[in-house]
C-alpha cells in the first residue's frame, strides 16, 4: 500500500472542506434539500474526484473514465459541489441548486446534466446499474482498463432490489466494480437499526460473497488503501463499507437523523459555515 | 405508404377486401392457415437482430425458452446474462449495459415485466433515455390455464404513460421478427407485447412494417365505411373474420391493425375514421389505458366520433383454454360482430 504524503492529506481534506461549504451554501439558498448526507460523504467524494478516479473534467464522455453511479441521489449536493470543485462545471452554478431551469435538478437528471453516469433518486437501483456496466466491459474485454463504482447508502439496502444486484454481481465474477456504501446508520424516520436493522451488516455481504472492506470513510489514508484492495481482487466485486459520520464537518449537525432530509436555515447555516471556515476551531476564522 | 382505397383489390375466390398492398397471408381465411407463437417471432428477430449487431445483449428472468430467447442463448452465450427470477434486477441492469453502449433486450412475462418492474424502467431507463427494448411476454388473456395472476391486462397502459417510450403490439409472428430487428435500431426505450399461444399468422414476408405506422388490412368492397375497427396484437385476426361476416350483410368495415401503440399513426387513423359512422376498438387489455383509450384521446381531441372499447371491463382473467376466455370476454369473431352491430344501432 502506498502511503498519501503529507501535502496530499492536506490537499484532500481542502477540497473536501471547500466541497462542504459549496453544500451548506447551496442548500441555503436552495432553502430544501438534504444536508446529513452529503457533509458525510464529502471526505469519500474528495478522494475519488483529486485522487482515486481516472476521468476528465474537460472531457467528461472520455471513453475510459471510470464510472461513479450515485445510487442515492438525494445526496447529489456532494456530488454537483465535487464536481463542480473539480472543474466539470463552474462553482457559482451550484447556487441554481433545484431551481427553475437549472441543470442541477433537485434528484440527478443526466437529461438535464449528461456529464452524469445516470439519474436517481427512487432508491435501490443504482448497484443493478453498476453491476451492468460492469458486466458490459467484461463482454467488452474491458475490465482492467476502467472501474465502475457505485456509492450507495445503508438506507436503500432495505430495498430488494439492492440484494438482486449483490446475488448478480457476485455470480458474474465482476472484479471491475467496488461498492461504497454511506454507513451512516440512519434513513429519514430514524436510526437504520431501530427502522430495519442491517446487522451484521458486513457479514451479509460476505454470505453474499463480495469482498468486503470496512474503513473510515473520513480516513483519506483507508479510503484509498481500500479502493487498492478492491482493486486487486480479481475473483469477486468488492464493497467498502465506509463509516461516516452524518453531517460530519458541522457538530451541531453531525449524528442526528433530523439533519437527513432538510436545508439549513440562515442562522443554522452560518453555524455551519463558521465551523467549516475554522475547520471546527483548528484555524481562526477570517470572513467574520 | 398504402394510401389509399385504390391500393385495395378483390383476392381471388374471395369476396372480401383485403388489402393488396399489405400483401397479407393468402391462406388467412383457411381453416389450416398457419398457426405460430408471436413470441417466437420475436425468437427469431432478436437472433438476426443479434447477428446484425454486435452492440445486441439479451437478458432474461429465468424465462429463457418460454419467452424465445434461447435462440439467441445458443447462437451468442457469451452476450447472453441470465438474471435469475430478478425482474427489478433485470430492467436496472440493462439500464446500466445500455449507459456502455450495449443495446439490451430483457424478457419475462408481461406480468412480471413490465407489471412488478415500473419505477424501474421509468427512471432508470426511460428518464435516462436508455436504449432498451423491454419484451413482456404472455401478455393477455390468451395465456390461458395459468389464471388471472399470469395474464397481463394493464402493461399497455403502464409503458404508454412513460414519456419516450415506445409502444409495440405485433399481431403475428412475422410482424414480432420485424418488430423486433426494427427496435433493435433505434435508441427509444421500447416496449415489445408478445403472447403465448399459437395464433394466425395474418401478415406475410412482404408485408410492410414500420414502427410508428398503422397498417389498413380490410375495407369494404363498396368502399363505404359504417364502422371502422382498430385492433391490436392476435385479435387481428378475429377482427378480420368478423368483418368478412359482416360485408355479407353489407356492413362497411375497415380493420387497422394497430401494431404501434405509441407513437400512435394519427394520419392514418385520421384517413379512416373520415366517412365512418362510429369507431370499435378491440384489444386483450382493459378498456381503461390500452390502445382504445390511446385511440379515444386522439379521437377525441382531433375527430369527435362515438368510440366503442371492446377488451376487459375492470375485471381480472381466469384459467381456462385461450379459445374459451376469447369467447368469454366477447373477443371472438361472434364477439365483434354483436359488438359492431350494437354500435352501428346506436349510432343510427
Amino acid at each position: 500500500m502506498s502511503l498519501l504524503t503529507e501535502k496530499e492529506s492536506v490537499f484532500l481534506a481542502e477540497k473536501a472542506n471547500a466541497i462542504r461549504v459549496s453544500i451548506i451554501e447551496m442548500l441555503l439558498e436552495a432553502g430544501s434539500g438534504h444536508t446529513a448526507g452529503p457533509l458525510g460523504m464529502s471526505d469519500i467524494f474528495a478522494a475519488l474526484y483529486f485522487k482515486i478516479l481516472r476521468h476528465n473534467p474537460k472531457n467528461p464522455t472520455w471513453e475510459d473514465r471510470d464510472r461513479v453511479v450515485l445510487s442515492n441521489g438525494h445526496i447529489c449536493p456532494v456530488l454537483y459541489s465535487t464536481m463542480a470543485h473539480a472543474g466539470y462545471f463552474p462553482v457559482e452554478e451550484l447556487k441554481t441548486l433545484r431551481k427553475f431551469g437549472s441543470r442541477l435538478q433537485g434528484h440527478p437528471h443526466r437529461e438535464w446534466l449528461p456529464m452524469l453516469e445516470t439519474s436517481s433518486g427512487p432508491l435501490g437501483s443504482g448497484l443493478s446499474q453498476a453491476v451492468g456496466m460492469a458486466l458490459a466491459d467484461r463482454i467488452d474485454s474491458k475490465q482492467n482498463e476502467r472501474t465502475v463504482f457505485c456509492l450507495m447508502s445503508d438506507g436503500e439496502m432495505d430495498e430488494g432490489n439492492t440484494w438482486e444486484a449483490m446475488m448478480l454481481g457476485a455470480k458474474e465474477k465482476l472484479h471491475n466494480l467496488i461498492a461504497i456504501v454511506d454507513r451512516n446508520n440512519i434513513q429519514i424516520d430514524g436510526f437504520t437499526e431501530d427502522i430495519m436493522p442491517l446487522e451484521p451488516f458486513a457479514d451479509k455481504w460476505m454470505a453474499f460473497n463480495w469482498h468486503v472492506i470496512e474503513i473510515d470513510g473520513h480516513d483519506f489514508q483507508e479510503i484509498f488503501d481500500a479502493v487498492e484492495k478492491a482493486k486487486s481482487q480479481k475473483e469477486k466485486p468488492s464493497v467498502i463499507i465506509a463509516r461516516t459520520i452524518p453531517g460530519k464537518g458541522v457538530p451541531e449537525f453531525e449524528g442526528k437523523y433530523e439533519w437527513h432530509g432538510k436545508s439549513p436555515n440562515k442562522e443554522e447555516a452560518k453555524i455551519a459555515l463558521d465551523a467549516l471556515r475554522t475547520f471546527g476551531g483548528k484555524v481562526v476564522s477570517e470572513h467574520e | 405508404m398504402h394510401s389509399a382505397l385504390l391500393e385495395v383489390r378483390l383476392l381471388a375466390n374471395t369476396n372480401n377486401m383485403l388489402s393488396v398492398s399489405q400483401k397479407l397471408s393468402p391462406k388467412l381465411f383457411d381453416h389450416d392457415v398457419e398457426m405460430v407463437p408471436i413470441r417466437k417471432g420475436f425468437g427469431e428477430g432478436l437472433l438476426e437482430a443479434a447477428n446484425l449487431d454486435p452492440r445486441v445483449v439479451g437478458l432474461c428472468a429465468d424465462l429463457t425458452e418460454s419467452t424465445q430467447m434461447h435462440f439467441f442463448k445458443n447462437a451468442f452465450p457469451k452476450r447472453f446474462i441470465e438474471m435469475g427470477v430478478a425482474e427489478q434486477n433485470l430492467v436496472t441492469v440493462a439500464s446500466g449495459m445500455a449507459a456502455m453502449g450495449k443495446i439490451p433486450f430483457v424478457t419475462s412475462y408481461a406480468m412480471f415485466s413490465p407489471g412488478r418492474n415500473w419505477e424501474q424502467i421509468r427512471t432508470t431507463i426511460a428518464y435516462n433515455d436508455r436504449p432498451v427494448k423491454i419484451i413482456g411476454s404472455h401478455a393477455g388473456i390468451s395465456v390461458g390455464p395459468d389464471g388471472g395472476t399470469h395474464q397481463a391486462l394493464e402493461d399497455i397502459a403502464l409503458m404508454r404513460v412513460i414519456p419516450r417510450m415506445v409502444v409495440i403490439s405485433p399481431c403475428d409472428a412475422i410482424e414480432a421478427r420485424k418488430a423486433t430487428i426494427a427496435a433493435a435500431k433505434t435508441t427509444d426505450p421500447t416496449y415489445i407485447r408478445l403472447a403465448r399461444e399459437k395464433t394466425p399468422i395474418i401478415t406475410s414476408e412482404e408485408s410492410s412494417f414500420e414502427i410508428g405506422k398503422a397498417n389498413v388490412l380490410f375495407q369494404p368492397v363498396t368502399g363505404v365505411v359504417d364502422i371502422a375497427i382498430f385492433v391490436t396484437g392476435a385479435l387481428v385476426h378475429n377482427a378480420i373474420l368478423a368483418a368478412r361476416i359482416l360485408e355479407k350483410d353489407k356492413i362497411g368495415i375497415t380493420v387497422v391493425n394497430i401494431s404501434t401503440i405509441k407513437p400512435l399513426d394519427e394520419s392514418t387513423i385520421l384517413r379512416v375514421v373520415r366517412g365512418a359512422k362510429a369507431v370499435l376498438t378491440v384489444e386483450e387489455h382493459q378498456i381503461a389505458g390500452g390502445m382504445g383509450s390511446a385511440v379515444a384521446e386522439f379521437l377525441g381531441a382531433n375527430f369527435p366520433i362515438r368510440i366503442e372499447r371492446l377488451g376487459i371491463r375492470d375485471e381480472f382473467g381466469q384459467s381456462g383454454t385461450p379459445v374459451e376466455l376469447i369467447k368469454y370476454f366477447s373477443l371472438d369473431e361472434v364477439g365483434i360482430v354483436n359488438a359492431t352491430r350494437a354500435l352501428i344501432k346506436k349510432s343510427a
